[in-house]
């Protein structure tokens, strides 16, 4: 039986982490380097953990499925990244921060987690101009701030709108100079296929090298998990074409919860679907919102392109509903309210699948060259997608799948329900509760990586001090050798097949999206949930993988994804089915107030549900983890 | 409306490192124009499958032209002919009905191919790990603005520091050059403040690393042409008097010692 204990440290919420780091046991520094450690992953997270951790002295084993680690979708990130500077004297502080990013999730986040978090934000601004992030500056050499949405201060720190990129360089940069020294050893194209335990505790990893198809052990003390989010669930998304499930999914079914999978969140700012080819959705910054004013034209059977559209006849609906934040409301609540515009017909572009996003105002106030370069590079990516010119013609934007804030479940020290398994980043589900806000998962991944973990994992190590980690010849770990390189010789190995791996996960991408999108109802949860095991059932029985598994096969990598994604969304809609609230991104349709804004029910749902695996043939397990509010009221968010 | 192409592919297939490759002729039909370049192969590979033939393989990710995983030659031309677009980014759009489309990997001996379209780009990581960071160990920084950095300078530390790593500077070289890549690192560290401690015995051992894998430089500049990021030939320029003054600088730093 598991228990939920999530570890919150004693005292008042600003002394928390102050104590905790005090009452942590340590590693002495000559200790250190007797042990090993394996990250999982190299974005944000997994790189700045893989480089701390060696500066510490561990020795660190780092894996990836990609060719380099700076390829990790965290490069794609634009935006910016959220600290509680108040370098702009306009009232921040770590408590706003705090207050702000609760509020944004909607109240079902840890307020312990996410107090710690605008705490370390500070730091991380200091690492990463240390390390060279080229940060936006002022004039005067001190650094530039922009505001997102959900706040009404100006606390993001930003690099072009390459943010993401810039800060996973520096991240990467430290990485690859603890390769150089030697306390890092790089696994590149190396796929993360299973999670090894024994007695309870996290002993390794199974990997499969891309390259030779060859699948192998690594054995250490802890294993550390920071390989994204579960975005890639709906086919269509912002995420990277390889984003994946896999190693949180098989962390999964080796005991470690996994907690509100049915939080996801649907970005704002996308370029709306062209066609049926579409392989994924490009994000438009959310700093856009900033100087860009969204509208529909009023008139649902209107044909005239934007320019010709008089001030009166736009419907700016933001702004109408929302008059104190307008275009800056948080994602979900811009999200829900694009879909129901788009739904009355006012949609526009030729599939009627769109918002307008229209600089003209901003253009006639700051000047083209000022909006240039703020958004440039922006402007540029849209119009080679689009082929419009977005300094002449508004940008048409849709919602579209972005971040996912369910994920392993972790206590205050980010350690799963497995001992020494820790997940960090977007795989974890601790600090953004229900709905991210803006430029806060790249603060999240730096504060996980840098400043979290290298405090908590020495808890854990220290008493391990003197045992050497099981040997790969363990029968826990050949078994899942044996098991992972069946699992996935098996698909080669059938005949026939009807279709390739893409049509279902397209196919699965259609159900989740439908029913466990934008918003969701019983009927259509219970729907999907008779729906993806029929389809599940049909994959694994008639995909068609060719080529060798000995050797690169793209189609092989992939089909083991999907796999876990087929089993993945059904638990997804179970959490959406039992959670029979409105909260962030999590919009229920049997639950909403007059005005069609999102209700929750704190009476009954201010609790993390973490599921807990039973077996391929048996319903997940929910535990509760009640969410107590002693700092932040809970309220119904209003961005009025 | 958008209309559909009908194309002639020649498409490079090589099933491993040392095997022999060809080319693989397909007619392309009915693909839309604002389908995007890899999106036009994914179609490619989705009739290949129907018809039991293996899909071609290639490197991509992010699809946004910023994860640097992509890029191949296309008729002869790095990322192809889009000025500033890095293969994901190019759109059909820019091609016409009829046309033939010669796919091939990137071509340098310090880039083997794996497999069809798909390189091996380590060399350049290897450069990075040379000296491409600044030691700044986690905890040690002081408070962010305590060190201003002239705007122009964050900016042109921006502009080198844009650099994707996709390799498309290296195979567009004649040479195989990997002197973009390289000097555009060394130009976002070693104009910052920040980068200076480091400086000379970076640009050394990243120059020096280069060299071991790559071939010279001798001006053509055919790798800002195909570069998705714009990143200026004016970095090489910063990176040879760097390297020229490091070799006499570090060597004074040993005559002291």
């Amino acid at each position: 039986m598991v228990m939920l204990d999530a570890k919150i440290p004693e005292g008042p919420i600003e002394d928390k982490w102050d104590n905790h780091k005090f009452n942590v046991k340590l590693v002495n520094p000559a200790n250190k380097r007797k042990f090993e450690v394996i990250v999982v992953g190299t974005g944000l997270a997994g790189a700045s953990a893989a480089a701390s951790l060696a500066e510490l002295g561990y020795n660190v084993k780092v894996f990836t499925f990609h060719d380099s680690p700076r390829r990790a979708h965290s490069i794609a990130a634009q935006g910016g990244i959220n600290a509680a500077k108040n370098y702009r004297n306009d009232g921040d502080s770590v408590y706003r921060l705090f207050y702000d990013t609760v509020k944004g999730g909607d109240y079902r986040a840890r307020e312990a987690n996410v107090h710690r978090l605008a705490q370390v934000s500070v730091d991380i601004i200091d690492q990463c101009a240390a390390q060279g992030v080229p940060f936006a500056r002022e004039y005067g050499g001190l650094l530039a701030n922009r505001s997102f949405g959900g706040a009404q201060v100006s606390r993001t720190f930003y690099a072009r709108g390459q943010t993401g990129q810039q800060l996973l360089l520096g991240a990467y940069q430290a990485l690859a100079g603890a390769i150089q020294s030697g306390k890092v050893t790089l696994y590149n194209r190396s796929d993360v296929l299973d999670i090894v335990t024994k007695d309870g505790e996290a002993k390794g990893i199974v990997v499969r090298d891309m390259l030779t198809g060859q699948v192998h052990a690594h054995s250490a003390h802890a294993v550390v998990l920071a390989t994204g989010g579960y975005g890639n669930v709906y086919y269509l998304s912002t995420n990277a074409m390889a984003s994946n499930v896999t190693a949180a999914w098989r962390a999964h079914r080796k005991g470690a919860l996994f907690a509100n999978p049915c939080y996801t969140q649907i970005h704002p700012t996308c370029i709306p679907a062209s066609d049926e080819f579409q392989s994924k959705l490009t994000l438009m910054s959310e700093s856009l919102r900033n100087d860009g004013r969204i509208w529909v034209p009023r008139d649902r059977d209107e044909a005239r392109s934007a320019a010709e559209i008089a001030e009166d006849e736009r419907y700016y609906f933001l702004e109408e509903k929302y008059p104190s934040f307008g275009n800056l409301v948080p994602r979900d609540v811009a999200s829900r309210n694009a879909k129901t515009v788009v739904d009355e017909g006012r949609g526009v572009g030729p599939l009627k699948n769109g918002v307008y996003l229209d600089f003209a105002a901003a253009i006639a106030r700051d000047g083209e060259q000022a909006v240039r370069e703020r958004y440039g590079n922006l402007f540029q990516m849209y119009e080679r997608i689009a082929g419009e010119d977005p300094y002449h013609t508004p940008m048409r934007i849709y919602p579209a799948t972005h971040y996912t804030m369910g994920g392993l479940w972790v206590d205050y020290n980010l350690m799963t329900t497995v001992p020494g398994l820790y997940a960090l980043g977007e795989a974890n589900f601790s600090d953004h509760g229900a709905n991210r806000l803006g430029a806060s998962a790249l603060m999240q991944g730096l504060a996980d990586g840098y400043f979290v973990l290298p405090y908590t994992i020495g808890d854990y190590l220290a008493p391990k001090l003197g045992e050497t980690p099981l040997s790969t010849d363990d029968p826990a770990f050949t078994q899942a050798v044996a098991e992972v390189d069946d699992r996935t010789r098996q698909w080669t190995s059938k005949k026939g097949g009807t279709h390739g791996v893409e049509y279902y996960h397209r196919e699965l991408g259609k159900i989740v999206w439908e029913y466990c999108g934008m918003t969701r109802n019983e009927n259509g949860l219970e729907k999907a949930l008779s729906e993806i095991p029929a389809l599940r059932e049909e994959f694994r029985k008639n995909v068609k993988v060719l080529g060798s598994p000995d050797g690169i096969n793209t189609m092989l990598e992939k089909v083991n994804r999907v796999d876990d994604f087929m089993e993945f969304a059904e638990l997804k809609v179970r959490d959406a089915l039992h959670r029979n609230e409105s909260c962030g991104g999590h919009f229920r349709e049997e639950s909403q107030t007059e005005e069609g804004e999102a209700l929750r029910d704190d009476e009954n749902f201010a609790y993390v549900g973490a599921w807990e695996w039973n077996g391929p043939d048996e319903a997940q397990t929910l535990h509760k983890e009640d969410l107590e509010f002693e700092y932040v009221k809970l309220t119904q968010r209003s961005y009025k | 409306m958008s209309k559909n192409l009908n194309l002639k592919l020649k498409i490079w297939r090589q099933a491993g490192p040392h095997a022999q490759g060809s080319f693989l002729e397909v007619d392309a039909h009915d693909i839309p124009e604002d389908a995007s370049f890899l999106e036009m192969l994914d179609v490619v590979n989705e009739r290949l499958i129907a018809d039991d033939v293996e899909p071609v393989t290639f490197g991509h990710d992010c699809r946004e032209g910023i994860c640097g995983t992509c890029g191949v030659m296309i008729n002869g031309q790095a990322h192809g002919p889009e000025k500033a677009t890095a293969t994901c980014q190019l759109h059909m759009r820019k091609f016409n009905d009829g046309d033939e489309i010669v796919i091939e990997p990137w071509q340098a001996t310090s880039f083997p191919i794996l497999k069809d379209l798909m390189v091996d780009r380590r060399a350049f990581d290897r450069i990075v790990e040379a000296g491409g960071y600044i030691s700044a160990p986690t905890g040690t920084a002081p408070d962010a603005n305590e060190i201003p950095i002239p705007k122009e300078v964050a900016d042109t530390s921006m502009d080198a520091a844009a650099c994707i790593g996709c390799g498309a500077c290296v195979a567009a070289c004649p040479n195989s050059a990997g002197q973009l890549f390289t000097s555009a690192k060394l130009h976002h560290l070693n104009t910052l403040p920040q980068g200076q401690p480091e400086r000379w015995k970076r640009t050394e051992a990243m120059v020096e690393t280069m060299e071991d894998f790559f071939g010279s430089c001798t001006n053509h500049g055919e790798c800002a042409e195909a570069c998705p990021k714009e990143i200026s030939l004016d970095f090489i320029a910063f990176m040879n008097r760097d390297y020229v003054k490091s070799k006499v600088k570090n060597r004074s730093l040993v005559s002291k010692h």
